[in-house]
């Protein structure tokens, strides 16, 4: 499990949570289909009755994986500052071609069943999200839980929100940093997904080269029939070769492990990148308050003064068709009053808002930066230590091969 | 290129009509002579392993090495350096260097198998070389036929026979080859292979020949498949130090933006190159000492296989003459002539010869496969050292920035 240290009253210092089991169930989706599905099992226990040695049976239930989905949209909604943590993969990707890509694969299913762990742990930790009464809710209470979440009204907030994101705008005075961030978690998904591909093809090709020494075995058990003195060290020197082919396996399943770290992390970058896209969106709309707001004023100052500083249709109505009535005019620029009055109440709401994810969000990405860079390092420790027990295993095989050939 | 592979026995009369003395005596009556002295063993390495050492104690040592090349107007050549100590006394000095290109081995191997027919000689590497897919100057190229000519002198100069060779003996020794008289032999006997073709047909090959005979094909093919092998492994071998050195890259380049991580992953490409280093290392091993070793053997193979059918053609020479001189006897009662029974004791001479030869390549295989495949494990075993030691050490460089880390953070 991933280590993680962080200060506070997270949720996990109440809970202690884990997913059990995993279990291949079907039933009927909405369409009245039939489907086949995945179920986790949650298991939960108060801390307190852990620590005074109670050890009573944990709480559990069931949750599919679609229902982690809906927790994650819910949060990242509700919690637009946060870079909230991914969900394991829902299609296995960046597999060298030997795995199995089935969904159901069991192998599969168990680093899943591992990586929704890691995503609940991970939530439960942080300092903000553990303390959502929904997360409470979704950990605790199996039936309900689904339409708590849709009351809400996460989703219409989501919907004008995705749409947004969606569609291309500019910032005009783009923070810098946020900016750097945002190149940063561009860098970051770029780097991760080359490293997941580049490792698939050298899996492909180590297990390629481990498989081919089989056939050694197989050519030094023949040969060593028609031996005499040679005979019995060639044939177990073969053995040692089809053990060495073997070996591959158990290394390569091992090596998943650390690909779904990294993958955790191209996924995080996704997470980072739409923190500061939300941001830009804040931003944004600051900025076209600001600007409609400057127009307005600009209009009032036209009206007032009559003079015409930009050349309008309007402008050349007026001077075509004469002056509007004084009444009208004062009319119109008690609306422009209003309006104003509304525009900088809204710029000064959206300046707070603005800044205040921007002082959140930089809180979050530089817990989010240390966090990274301490799982990082722990990965990479963890892979330097697979590499050197497949080179123990390697060197344990070919002592053993050539303490046989010795004996020939 | 060798017309005497095909070496019918009535050439065999030419050489000894010719005053080359034929060894005919078994080879523990020649390795009688060799314990009377003994040398330095500094010569040869692998001497503490070789099975004759501790029975034949040896007094001819020969090494090939420092290769040479000549440019001249007609040709490019290698030449090789073939030092010789001794303490025989077929030898006037006790130490010799001369410098031989491959046609002179060549020259030696003819001469060899020319005046020992009985005995099997040892192969020379491969003479022909694809143009073009080969350079035969290149240094890998030239260092594993250096290698291979060395193997071949150290078997003549083991042989107990064939190391009291008077062409071995000129080889070693004389400034320069007279090669002419060699040449002359051969057209000699590429006549009397025309002469003998068709002659007789063997009776019955004894059943140990027989044995011998599969024996070599099936061993043959399975050097084949060994080899065959060996090459997959280099190929797929190949292809993952091309992706590997891709997945270094990826490293280097994501360590570019990262700060804190910038020194682990770094070390993590720097890790990987050595990695891409020693498996380098190990490929090139397998290619250019181990593959060679199979090649020569499946040569070693054909050699022997030479020396049975001359048994076999000397067996049916004996069998035919017989056959003549007893329906001879039948009809005018003539004794049965000497000739015959020359032919009984060449093929006599012939059986024995084999069978102690056999028992040497026997022997001498054991050894050179033990030596082969130990080499190969150890290489693998050096390999997976190298790249242990080196995520060993990735491993305390991360962890130290890691504790440092913590202290920091106690701080």
């Amino acid at each position: 499990m991933v280590q993680m240290v962080e200060e506070g009253s997270t949720l996990l210092c109440r809970m202690e949570i884990c997913v059990a089991e995993a279990e291949k169930r079907s039933g009927k989706n909405a369409m009245s289909m039939q489907e086949t599905f995945t179920a986790y099992l949650i298991e939960t226990r108060p801390m307190d009755a852990v620590a005074e040695g109670r050890n009573p049976a944990p709480d559990s239930l069931w949750r599919r994986y679609s229902e982690f989905e809906l927790l994650r949209n819910y949060l990242i909604v509700t919690y637009p500052y946060i870079v909230v943590p991914p969900l394991p993969e829902k299609r296995a990707e960046f597999v060298w071609h030997k795995l199995s890509a089935d969904n159901m694969d069991p192998d599969f299913v168990e680093r899943r069943r591992v990586g929704l762990e890691n995503f609940l742990l991970r939530v439960a930790l942080h300092p903000v999200l553990s303390n959502d009464k929904i997360l409470y809710h979704f950990l605790t209470e199996e039936h309900g839980w689904k339409d708590v979440v849709y009351e809400t009204g996460f989703q219409a907030k989501a919907d004008s929100r995705l749409r947004a994101l969606s569609a291309t705008f500019r910032v005009r005075n783009p923070v810098k940093r946020f900016l750097e961030m945002k190149h940063y978690s561009d860098q970051l998904q770029s780097h991760t997904s080359q490293l997941l591909r580049a490792r698939a093809r050298v899996a492909d090709r180590l297990y390629g080269v481990y498989k081919v020494h089989g056939n050694y075995g197989r050519v030094f058990s023949e040969w060593s029939a028609m031996e005499k003195e040679m005979g019995d060290g060639l044939q177990s020197a073969g053995h040692h070769m089809d053990a060495y082919a073997a070996s591959i396996d158990d290394i390569l399943e091992e090596e998943e492990h650390y690909a779904d770290q990294i993958k955790e992390y191209l996924f995080y970058a996704e997470s980072l990148r739409a923190v500061c896209r939300k941001h830009e969106l804040a931003q944004f709309e600051l900025e076209m308050s600001s600007q409609d707001l400057i127009s307005k004023k600009q209009q009032r100052e036209e009206l007032a003064t009559g003079i015409v500083r930009i050349f309008s249709l309007k402008g050349m109505t007026n001077k075509l068709f004469g002056q509007e009535a004084p009444e009208q005019r004062e009319a119109r620029l008690k609306l422009l009053e209003e309006l104003i009055t509304e525009g900088e109440e809204s710029v000064k709401e959206k300046t707070v808002e603005c800044q205040e994810h921007v002082e959140k969000a930089w809180v979050d990405m530089q817990r989010f930066k240390g966090q990274k860079d301490r799982d990082l390092r722990e990965a990479l420790i963890n892979y330097a230590v697979m590499q050197i027990n497949m080179c123990k295993k390697g060197i344990q095989v070919w002592s053993n091969a050539k303490e046989c050939f010795l004996k020939m | 290129q060798r017309p005497s592979a095909l070496c019918p026995p009535s050439s065999q009369e030419a050489t000894l009509t010719n005053g080359t003395p034929v060894e005919t005596s078994s080879p523990a009556s020649a390795s009688s002579l060799f314990n009377r002295l003994q040398l330095d063993n500094d010569l040869d390495a692998d001497g503490r392993d070789d099975p004759y050492a501790s029975t034949e104690t040896r007094d001819l040592f020969v090494t090939v090495d420092d290769p040479k090349k000549h440019v001249c107007t007609m040709e490019t050549y290698i030449t090789y350096r073939v030092s010789t100590k001794t303490t025989r006394i077929e030898f006037d000095l006790p130490e010799y260097c001369v410098r031989r290109r491959y046609q002179d081995f060549d020259w030696l191997r003819i001469k060899l198998e020319d005046s020992q027919p009985t005995h099997l000689i040892p192969p020379l590497p491969e003479k022909f070389v694809m143009k073009g897919v080969v350079d035969r100057f290149s240094e890998e190229f030239v260092e594993t036929r250096k290698k291979a000519l060395d193997k071949f002198l150290k078997r003549i100069a083991d042989h107990p026979v064939l190391s009291f060779n008077q062409h071995l003996n000129t080889f070693l020794s004389a400034k320069d080859l007279n090669k002419r008289q060699g040449l002359a032999l051969l057209s000699k006997v590429g006549e009397s292979v025309k002469n003998v073709a068709g002659g007789y047909k063997l009776r019955a090959r004894p059943p140990e020949y027989c044995a011998m005979g599969d024996y070599l094909d099936t061993f043959s093919q399975k050097l084949g498949t060994i080899d065959r092998i060996t090459q997959r492994i280099l190929k797929e071998q190949s292809e993952y130090l091309t992706e590997l050195r891709e997945y270094g890259t990826v490293y280097s380049s994501w360590a570019e933006s990262e700060e804190e991580l910038q020194r682990p992953l770094e070390g993590m490409a720097g890790c990987v190159t050595m990695y891409c280093r020693a498996l380098e290392d190990q490929s090139e091993n397998m290619s250019q000492d181990f593959l060679p070793v199979l090649r020569e053997y499946v040569l070693y193979i054909e050699s022997m296989k030479n020396v049975l059918r001359k048994r076999d053609q000397s067996q049916a020479e004996y069998e035919g003459r017989l056959e003549a001189a007893v329906v001879h006897k039948q009809e005018d009662r003539t004794p049965i002539p000497a000739e015959v029974e020359r032919c009984q004791d060449k093929m006599e001479c012939f059986n024995a010869d084999l069978k102690a030869d056999w028992e040497r390549w026997q022997s001498n295989k054991r050894h050179d496969f033990k030596q082969l495949l130990t080499g190969m494990a150890d290489k693998n075993i050096l390999c997976y050292e190298k790249c242990q030691a080196g995520w060993e050490s990735l491993i305390t460089l991360l962890q130290d920035k890691q504790t440092e880390d913590k202290m920091s953070e106690t701080n």
